[in-house]
């Protein structure tokens, strides 16, 4: 069971902050198909938020085809956003450690590296998309 | 017009001073409404008048579909500002005095739910914290399972921690059984995580009521430069208050579809941004004025 939170001060609508936390737990595996959402009365008065807005939510998700309501059983995951398995990302996240302690010792701060990140991923995988 | 809460010219007046001024609204029924406005907008006693404790001056206000007052009150909830309670009383006594004096009072209900929050029911009242006499105050109220309930300032006095615990609580009862909630703050920010309508009050004037994502999505933030007549731009409904900095004026305004208008910069609004706009007192044309003056 995943707890959620919701930011008062984000842009994002609050119903839309949930629906981007299950996707988040999708793709990172800590909520597979079978797993139970808790129930709307939970969730709202876990996070203290209006009931329609968590119906609205898992209605979105139902709508995304991830979740699927069951009469009297409440609201189950049927499908996974998870990607490759845990050892390769840990193995492409050591790569990108290197990478990085690599940039620091050529003496780049961190907004730098950040910088160097984006403009080298951003035009990849635009040019990706498009083709 | 059916509806929660109705009003149809709804006039109350204290002497000479007019606390609500020919208001007429519906709020629909299963919606959790922010009442906001200023100390003496009106806010305490329109919710007085849902109940029958206040009468109209003039015009009618009606709730789930009967009369204010007597008829009507075994369904509506009340929780007056600051939770008054009878300090001296135990949480039981209290429930007991609650299922003596109401029709209908769900005494289970309310003994489970106050242990649930950890309250003893043998202490005095008095000597519970702030955050515990409000839960009290709304598990009273609650007992009479209304279809209304209307709550008054209920967070003033709490303290942030208090605050999320109340809400939390009061979810958890709208979640269980669906019921209309209007609860009457002054600032939108406290409510805004739970309500799904605003209601505006200013000088006994309903200025604004409307779904809270409906509102966010038809109102922008306009800035452009400095404006000699009121400015007509496509797509603008209503310029709803407008401020000026130096070499550019900033327009709240509401919207009936796409603004197209390249002097104009435009900018998405927060629900306190358009609730701040329909409390402030502040009509486009003296800024004009004041501009052309200036210059």
């Amino acid at each position: 069971m995943i707890g959620f939170y919701i930011t008062a001060a984000s842009a994002v609508p609050t119903y839309m902050q949930l629906v981007e936390q299950v996707r988040q737990a999708l793709r990172l595996g800590r909520l597979e198909p079978g797993d139970r959402l808790p129930t709307v009365r939970e969730v709202a008065a876990a996070v203290a938020i209006n009931p329609n807005t968590v119906l609205k939510a898992y209605r979105e998700l139902e709508h995304e085809g991830l979740v699927e309501g069951r009469a009297g059983q409440g609201t189950f995951v049927v499908r996974s956003l998870a990607g490759p398995p845990p050892q390769t990302l840990d193995a492409l996240r050591a790569d990108l450690e290197a990478w990085v302690s690599k940039a620091r010792a050529a003496g780049l701060g961190p907004e730098h590296v950040k910088a160097v990140v984006d403009s080298t991923i951003g035009p990849l995988l635009e040019a990706e998309a498009s083709a | 017009m059916s509806g929660a809460m109705v009003a149809d010219g709804l006039t109350v007046r204290y002497g000479r001073t007019t606390a609500l001024d020919a208001c007429s609204f519906a709020i629909p029924e299963r919606t959790i409404v922010a009442l906001v406005g200023p100390n003496g907008a009106g806010k305490s006693t329109l919710l007085h008048c849902a109940t029958g404790l206040v009468r109209a001056s003039d015009g009618t206000i009606t709730v789930l579909g009967g009369p204010a007052g007597d008829p009507t009150l075994p369904q509506v909830g009340f929780v007056a500002q600051d939770a008054p309670l009878y300090l001296d009383f135990t949480a039981a006594e209290l429930l007991t005095m609650g299922a003596r004096l109401n029709r209908r009072f769900d005494l289970a209900f309310c003994r489970e739910r106050l242990a649930g929050l950890a309250i003893p029911l043998d202490r005095r009242v008095g000597r519970l914290s702030g955050g515990q006499r409000a839960q009290v105050a709304l598990c009273l109220a609650l007992a009479k399972r209304p279809g209304l309930l209307l709550l008054d300032e209920p967070l003033a006095a709490l303290d942030p921690l208090a605050r999320r615990e109340f809400l939390s609580a009061l979810m958890d009862a709208v979640a269980a059984e669906p019921m209309t909630v209007i609860m009457s703050s002054h600032l939108v920010t406290d409510l805004e995580r739970v309500c799904d309508h605003v209601m505006v009050l200013r000088a006994g004037r309903v200025s604004l009521l409307g779904r809270t994502d409906e509102l966010v999505e038809t109102h922008r933030m306009l800035i452009g430069p400095p404006q000699r007549r009121r400015p007509r731009i496509a797509g603008v409904e209503r310029i709803v208050s407008a401020s000026r900095a130096q070499r550019q004026i900033q327009l709240l305004v509401r919207t009936s579809g796409d603004v197209l208008h390249p002097e104009w910069d435009q900018h998405d609004v927060s629900l306190e941004d358009v609730v701040l706009a329909y409390l402030a007192e502040c009509p486009v044309e003296p800024l004009l004025e004041l501009e052309g003056a200036g210059a």
